[in-house]
């Protein structure tokens, strides 16, 4: 009997992760094959240090080929098109339509047929959401690598400029009302003002940070409350205070309507417009689905019954529209099943949250000024491991996955550098619990107060290196990687 | 006679007045090595306990 087909669209920490534990749970049960548009995984929260010149980008890739090779999981450097869950008229047998992304191939035709699909493809970095806004126009960005390298030599041209006794805006944040990532945004304001420090011209900065965020410290989960200092304090004092003690400048509850050369036009959540003016801009694009289709066997289009208007992939989730007062814990997918084939799962950032976790809000104009929920590093790995395990039950003869990984349900830990250095380098370090607040369980603030914790220090520094080393070795696959936790 | 300060500046002024400032004593511990040694581990244990929360 031929073998179960398991193939993962996307190479990225929820991709990753599932094809490492299919692999090693399944053996030689199943074949695994990683379709990726790219030839490296990225350890994407390390792209900060690169975008302020302290890391190479080889420093933040992997090659996936050498690694693949060595652990029996087939690779595949394309790019998937269209879904057909179904299968064709004749042959029902299910399959993926990719390009191929190989130099000197690129655009042929592959067709990769599947017993179990994991959709892990990530966003696509919708610059064009906002005009002008991106590498190709007028803002830069720190979302892969050779984006943050282009970050760090424009970095060297203004500290250039400012040794030269001119003096540079900076304007770091969100390039749209949507955007979700916050955490990014602040990682490289700090740590642009640390480097700036460092190279003895942050006298001659000017730096804002600009925001779609109700109040700065919501990073898109409607914020924290963290115990502290024998108060219960929310994180957007903790995160002016930060912003405050370096000078930096904040504007909070903005759209960028559209960027030109030195200038960002914003419209506020009051209806109110502005404008920023900047000789350095690092805003970060909202996400979409990375544009998958899908088709019947009849070659119907049925993209609109398996992905949500966003392109991303509708799982176990209660995706019936409701008012911010009627949301619930049990909205958030637990399996992230596609409902419409028990086969198809989506993990990561590429499943489709049932709404978001900060208050959704709106201009005067209808505008949405909302952070996008989060689902990057932690909680897209523990999803990627949970639909691993899902996917190897069922090729057991299990009826239904029973593993489950709710945003509602998990806790995440995240570090944030401040500035890295071994002696005067600090990170804040965070946990929560849950990620998306449960007021049922917890009335007050959502979260369970025991395990919400935030703090700042070198120790935060030192951990974010640990980390960068580990989940590098982790996902080398390596001798006793998957002991490292997710 | 005071020069003038620019919208950009009062603004800056007016966010940075309000906003709650680390004493010295915090922002010495911030790096200070032996408690930030023991931050360390405190830190990390924190991590694994919602690390293992998260599994099911």
């Amino acid at each position: 009997m031929a073998r179960p087909r398991v193939v993962i669209l996307g190479a990225g920490v929820a991709g990753h992760t599932s094809a490492g534990f299919l692999r090693k749970w399944l053996g030689d049960e199943a074949e695994v094959t990683v379709v990726s548009p790219r030839p490296d995984y990225n350890w994407i929260p390390s792209n900060i240090w690169v975008g302020v010149g302290l890391l190479e980008p080889a420093q933040v890739l992997l090659p996936l080929q050498p690694v693949y090779a060595r652990t029996g999981i087939q690779f595949l450097q394309a790019k998937a098109t269209v879904l057909h869950p179904e299968g064709i008229e004749g042959d029902p047998t299910a399959f993926v339509e990719a390009e191929s992304t190989l130099p000197g191939k690129e655009g042929e035709p592959i067709r990769v047929p599947y017993d179990f699909l994991v959709n892990a493809t990530g966003p696509k970095l919708a610059f064009e959401a906002t005009p002008g806004l991106g590498p190709k126009g007028h803002s830069l960005s720190v979302c892969t690598a050779p984006h943050a390298k282009a970050a760090a030599l424009a970095l060297d041209e203004a500290v250039e400029r400012m040794r030269r006794g001119e003096r540079q805006k900076f304007l770091v944040g969100t390039g749209h009302g949507t955007c979700t990532c916050q955490g990014a945004a602040f990682e490289y304001i700090v740590n642009l003002e640390f480097e700036l420090r460092a190279r003895g011209v942050r006298h001659q900065a000017d730096i804002t940070y600009l925001t779609n965020e109700f109040q700065l410290g919501d990073f898109g989960m409607g914020g924290v409350h963290i115990q502290r200092g024998g108060y219960v304090t929310p994180s957007n004092i903790f995160t002016e205070s930060l912003f405050a003690e370096r000078g930096l400048r904040w504007v909070t509850q903005a759209h960028v309507t559209g960027l030109e050369r030195g200038r960002a036009s914003l419209e506020f959540l009051d209806g109110g417009d502005g404008e920023e003016t900047f000789d350095l801009a690092m805003l970060l694009p909202p996400f979409k689905g990375v544009g998958l289709r899908a088709l019947d066997r009849m070659g119907a289009d049925i993209t609109d019954r398996l992905f949500a208007p966003s392109g991303f992939m509708k799982v176990d989730a209660d995706y019936a529209p409701k008012p911010f007062g009627d949301w619930r814990a049990a909205d958030w997918p637990r399996t992230y099943q596609a409902p419409a084939f028990p086969n198809l799962f989506a993990a990561g950032i590429a499943f489709a949250p049932p709404h978001p976790i900060s208050r959704p809000r709106q201009s005067p104009k209808g505008t949405s000024i909302t952070p996008a929920p989060p689902r990057t590093g932690m909680p897209s790995a523990t999803i990627g491991k949970a639909v691993a395990r899902n996917i190897v039950d069922l090729i057991r003869g299990a009826k239904e996955p029973r593993h489950t990984a709710s945003m509602a349900e998990m806790g995440a830990a995240c570090v944030a550098s401040a500035g890295a250095n071994p002696f005067r380098g600090t990170a804040a370090a965070i946990t929560v619990f849950p990620i998306v607040p449960d007021f049922e369980r917890f009335p007050e603030h959502g979260r369970d107060p025991r395990h919400t914790f935030g703090e700042i220090g070198l120790a935060g520094h030192w951990i974010k290196i640990l980390l960068h080393h580990l989940f590098l070795y982790k996902a080398k696959m390596r001798p006793f990687w998957s002991l490292i936790p997710e | 006679m005071t020069p003038e300060r620019t919208p950009h500046e009062l603004s800056q002024q007016a966010q940075a007045f309000f906003a709650t400032k680390p004493t010295a004593l915090t922002r010495f511990l911030r790096t200070s090595i032996p408690w930030q040694m023991y931050r360390f581990l405190v830190i990390n244990l924190k991590m694994v306990r919602i690390i293992r929360k998260g599994h099911h």
